[in-house]
């Protein structure tokens, strides 16, 4: 197997008594597209400028393509770093903002122009290289800013928030762009973003991070419906969070204060002494379950409000005999369409979708 | 109502087109006359250009000009040069707070009048000053040395002068740039030289050609720091047009030289300009 | 509303009459020759404030050439600059010397004053103090310097100062053995022998510490040590030997500048009556005498001398032989021309490296 882009071992960043990044340990794989993702503060972006080299790491080693960079500087590692706020140099147009790195490397100014056309071209802003950075739009200016570093080929592109000061529709729409050409260039993508949704749909592997450390790293797919953690359970996607007792094992059954019993499953194994939380995500609850299923916990909703978002319809009720509230999704199609406020629902849900993890 | 706000409009701006009128348009327009005449062989008033074909005719007068434009542009490259850093360091290295009570340290010599200014340096420069004082009684020399009345005291004091409208400029657009320009800058590849000859100069532009238009405009139009720091050798324009105006009473030629003075001195900052590709609207703005 | 506008104009005019109400004179003059203690006495005397504009020649007559005349009630200009500018410019009026009490007066120099402001029939001026230009010297470093030649010393290197203005010119040209004096009516004449001046200037130009422009500055110069010859005035020599006796007035050998300043009435005066009043009580004996102790110069007040210090009256003695007195070359008025003559020459001395 080939040597991992970037390796980090024992890193560890502190400000004064405070860490910021704590003994971190992972590599990221050549090509692949990696996010970090996690709630503001939790040195994400002190992360990168490590890796970026702006910042140096109170101990541990930073290794790319094998090579020791712990203490590089910027300008001499294989590394770009597209800046939170863009850093576009305004006394510059496009073209001289894309051509500046290469400038950098000493190349022939022909060279210089072909490169800087052919990346124009790849993020669709041919024809726009004469133009001042002011006189382009939100999203235009994020491509440049992507094209300035991707123009040098690095190992790594590292991406602190870049979409983060776009308006939502254009999100959407550089979320697939971005991962469209991540997939063509073929460069490894480093991205940072606290938007759970833009990491799941570009990443290849999933990173979260929670106060400095690193809760869990995984395909998406596995973060979603494997959380590691109540951390990453409750971070990464929508989820209901009932607080339980443990009311037997084998199999592990939980009870809720106001008396509802559920099996359920848990990663570790739990004293009877603790306080649990139990997850459920609102997709895994089945509406008017067959008699047919066996082995699913069964319970009673009340529907409180019907909240209707096109595909993404939910609904707010509280299970029966209590005033705790609980998300469901309803399904694409109109089979529920008759439900109405106020109206009592059987619901049901595999006790491999309730997951437990201590409080 | 629309008559109404023309009319206050009309009203705010009388005073400032009344001042312009008499404070500058016509004292100028009567200076333009004036040197335009002059006497004939017989001693009676005559229109004239004699008064501009002297300037390029003895050598004296072009040559002091010269002289004077090309020690105002040092004094504006050295002024750059020497505030820059500060400027640079006050925006960029030290924290926010730090950096106004910097900036209020910088400007405070420019509370008082520049007289006293200049005065304060000739008591610390002159033969029997502070610094002879200090380097004798420490032993370090035996016998004083003037250092003042050469043109090195006078650039020196032209640039202390002139630092003000320097930094001001300088510490404005400065405080313009995000830092973040600069990383990235480092982070395409380019070392700190490069950054600061590629990213911070052209950034800071603007500011630098505004602040050296107004260095320059004032150490070409100053009178009192060369005639006081540089002593004998100092022949600056401005005092040749106050001799003219005031020891030989020669009005005409004075006023002649004035018209010179305003028409060089623009001819210089638009080549200036046009060196370096920069625009004066943008540098005003 | 109205009422309210009508009853500020009003007030403000009050106010504006108020202020004007105190009469005042406006005198354009020399440092040190309005002392304050004789513009309180005067001010008591007459109830007229006194407004002082410090000047010197030049500037005083660019000044009064700017407003024609107007802006002050007297002027103090020496008796040598007033007839030419008088002829071209018209800057002050006819003087009326029957409001002159002229028996406090020396005869001799109203008459010279007289003779030498006079422009088509009339005269403009009243003598108030003369004095004379001529070295001022650290006897002790420089015990050789008895002429105006010791500016151009090379002895004296770093240690020289003098004014790049037209009195150092007219000394090194007495100093060569010329009479400019006798070539101020000749232009052509006289441009040869200040171009002559000027080339010794520029070779000596080494020598000079600084070209001085301000009084107070080069008596602290002197005094310190700083400088050892200067040309100057008698009374800053004088001033100096009362501190320092090493440092005394030297009258030149080849004879001191003497200059006569005067009391003109600008053209537009506004108050020609106080001018005059001002005139008569400064040279009273008694007030010439507060003038005289106080900045060493001699006025033309008849009575003074009795009220003189001995040390000023020391002063002269010690400075001047009678011969001395005998050679003090007095500036007579100065022709057309002749400025313009010397502003390029004091250039090219100044331009020269
Ligand atoms: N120079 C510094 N000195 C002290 N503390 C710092 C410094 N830089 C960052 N921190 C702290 O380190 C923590 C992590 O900061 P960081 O910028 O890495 O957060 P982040 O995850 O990027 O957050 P966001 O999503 O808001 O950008 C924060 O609590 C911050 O206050
Ligand atoms: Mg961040």
């Amino acid at each position: 197997m080939n040597t991992p882009v970037l390796q980090i071992q024992n890193l560890r960043k502190t400000f004064a008594d405070f860490t910021a990044v704590d003994t971190l340990n992972f590599q990221v794989e050549e090509g692949s597209f990696f996010s970090i993702l996690g709630p503001s503060g939790c040195g994400k972006t002190t992360l990168l400028r490590m890796i970026a080299g702006f910042l140096e790491p109170s101990s541990g080693t930073l290794l790319i393509r094998g090579k020791d960079m712990t203490t590089t500087p910027p300008n001499r590692r294989p590394v770009n770093l597209v800046f939170q706020n863009l850093a576009l140099f305004p006394m510059m147009n496009v073209h001289e903002n894309i051509a500046f790195g290469l400038r950098r490397q000493g190349l022939a100014g022909r060279e210089i122009g072909q490169k800087v056309e052919a990346m124009l071209e790849r993020v669709h802003l041919s024809g726009f290289g004469k133009k001042n950075i002011s006189q382009l739009s939100g999203g235009q200016k994020q491509r440049v800013a992507i094209a300035r570093s991707l123009v040098l080929e690095p190992s790594l592109l590292l991406l602190d928030e870049p979409l983060g000061a776009l308006d939502l529709k254009l999100r959407e729409q550089m979320k697939i762009e971005l991962k469209k050409l991540q997939e063509e260039v073929g460069t490894t993508f480093m991205y940072i973003t606290h938007d759970q949704s833009e990491a799941l749909v570009m990443s290849d592997q999933v990173a979260v991070m929670n106060k400095g450390t690193f809760e869990q790293i995984d395909t998406p797919r596995n973060l979603y419906s494997n959380p590691a953690t109540s951390f990453v359970a409750g971070f990464v996607g929508e989820t209901n969070i009932l607080p339980v007792q443990v009311a037997s094992r084998r199999p592990l059954q939980v009870a809720t204060s106001f008396g509802l019993q559920l099996h359920a499953t848990a990663g570790i194994d739990l004293n009877d002494s603790d306080s649990l939380a139990l997850y459920i995500r609102p997709e895994s609850i089945i509406l008017e379950p067959s008699d047919s299923m066996k082995h699913i916990n069964r319970f009673l909703l009340t529907v409180q409000n019907i909240l209707f978002d096109g595909s993404n319809t939910k609904l707010l009720a509280t299970i029966a005999e209590s005033d705790h509230e609980f998300t469901v999704a309803l399904p694409q199609n109109q089979q529920f369409a008759h439900i109405a406020k106020g109206d009592h629902i059987q619901a049901g849900v595999h006790p491999e979708s309730c997951r437990c993890f201590v409080r | 109502m629309k008559n109404h706000i023309r009319l206050s409009l009309y009203i705010f701006l009388t005073p400032v087109l009344l001042w312009l009128l008499l404070l500058i348009v016509i004292p100028h327009i009567e200076l333009l006359i004036m040197s335009l005449k002059g006497t004939d062989d017989l001693g009676d008033p005559v229109w004239t250009l004699a008064n501009y074909r002297h300037f390029f005719t003895e050598q004296i007068y072009w040559y002091t000009f010269v002289r004077t434009a090309v020690y105002a542009m040092l004094t504006t490259v050295l002024t750059f040069v020497v505030t820059f850093p500060v400027a640079f360091y006050i925006t960029k290295v030290v924290s926010v707070r730090l950096s106004g009570f910097l900036t209020i340290v910088l400007l405070m010599p420019f509370w008082v009048s520049e007289l006293v200014r200049v005065y304060g340096w000739m008591i610390l420069l002159r033969e029997s000053g502070v610094i002879n004082h200090l380097l004798i009684s420490s032993g370090l020399m035996n016998t004083p040395i003037e250092m003042l009345y050469n043109d090195i005291s006078m650039m020196m004091g032209l640039v202390y002068t002139s630092m003000l409208f320097m930094a001001v400029p300088l510490i404005s657009s400065l405080e313009g740039m995000d830092d973040s320009i600069i990383e990235a800058a480092h982070d395409l590849g380019a070392s700190p030289p490069t950054i600061f000859c590629k990213i911070i100069i052209p950034y800071a532009a603007p500011g630098i050609t505004s602040g050296s238009i107004v260095v320059f405009m004032l150490a070409l139009g100053n009178y009192l720091t060369p005639t006081l720091m540089g002593g004998k050798n100092s022949l600056w324009f401005t005092e040749q047009i106050y001799n003219e105006f005031i020891a030989s009473f020669n009005w005409n030629q004075g006023a002649a030289f004035g018209f010179l003075l305003l028409a060089l001195s623009s001819i210089i900052i638009w080549a200036g300009l046009k060196l370096t590709r920069q625009e004066l609207g943008r540098a005003l703005s | 509303m109205k009422k309210l506008l009508f009853a500020a104009t009003l007030a403000f005019f009050a106010m504006v009459t108020a202020a004007h109400s105190s009469e005042t004179l406006k005198l354009l003059t020399w440092k040190g020759y309005a002392p304050q203690q004789l513009v309180e006495k005067f001010e008591q005397e007459t109830g007229i404030k006194v407004e002082l504009t410090y000047s010197n020649n030049e500037e005083m007559i660019a000044k009064l050439r700017a407003t024609r005349g107007a802006g002050f009630d007297l002027a103090q200009p020496s008796q040598d600059r007033i007839s030419s500018v008088q002829a071209q410019y018209k800057l002050y009026q006819p003087l009326d010397y029957s409001k002159i009490n002229s028996e406090q007066l020396i005869t001799s120099m109203l008459e010279a004053v007289k003779k030498n402001t006079k422009v088509e029939g009339a005269s403009y001026a009243v003598p108030f103090c003369y004095g004379t230009s001529g070295l001022i010297v650290n006897t002790k470093l420089a015990p050789e310097a008895k002429d105006y030649t010791a500016l151009l010393d090379k002895a004296y290197t770093g240690r020289i100062s003098y004014r790049l203005k037209r009195p150092t010119l007219i000394a090194l040209a007495f100093a060569g053995g010329d009479d400019p004096f006798a070539k101020y009516d000749d232009p052509k004449a006289y441009k040869e022998l200040m171009d002559g001046v000027g080339a010794k200037m520029i070779e000596a130009k080494p020598y000079v510490k600084n070209y001085w422009s301000n009084g107070d500055a080069l008596l602290e110069m002197v005094r310190s040590g700083e400088v050892t010859v200067a040309m100057g005035w008698d009374n800053g020599g004088w001033k100096l030997h009362a501190e320092n006796s090493d440092i005394d007035f030297i009258a030149p050998k080849s004879g001191a500048l003497g200059w006569i300043d005067t009391f003109a009435i600008p053209a537009k005066a506004k108050n020609v009556e106080a001018a005059y009043k001002w005139i008569n009580f400064i040279l009273k004996p008694e007030n010439a005498a507060v003038f005289t102790n106080a900045e060493k110069y001699a006025t033309a007040s008849k009575g003074a001398a009795a009220h003189l210090d001995a040390e000023v009256r020391d002063n002269i003695n010690r400075s001047f032989t009678e011969a001395d007195i005998d050679n003090i070359k007095w500036y007579p008025p100065v022709s057309a021309k002749i400025e313009q003559i010397e502003g390029k020459i004091l250039d090219t001395v100044k331009a020269a490296q």
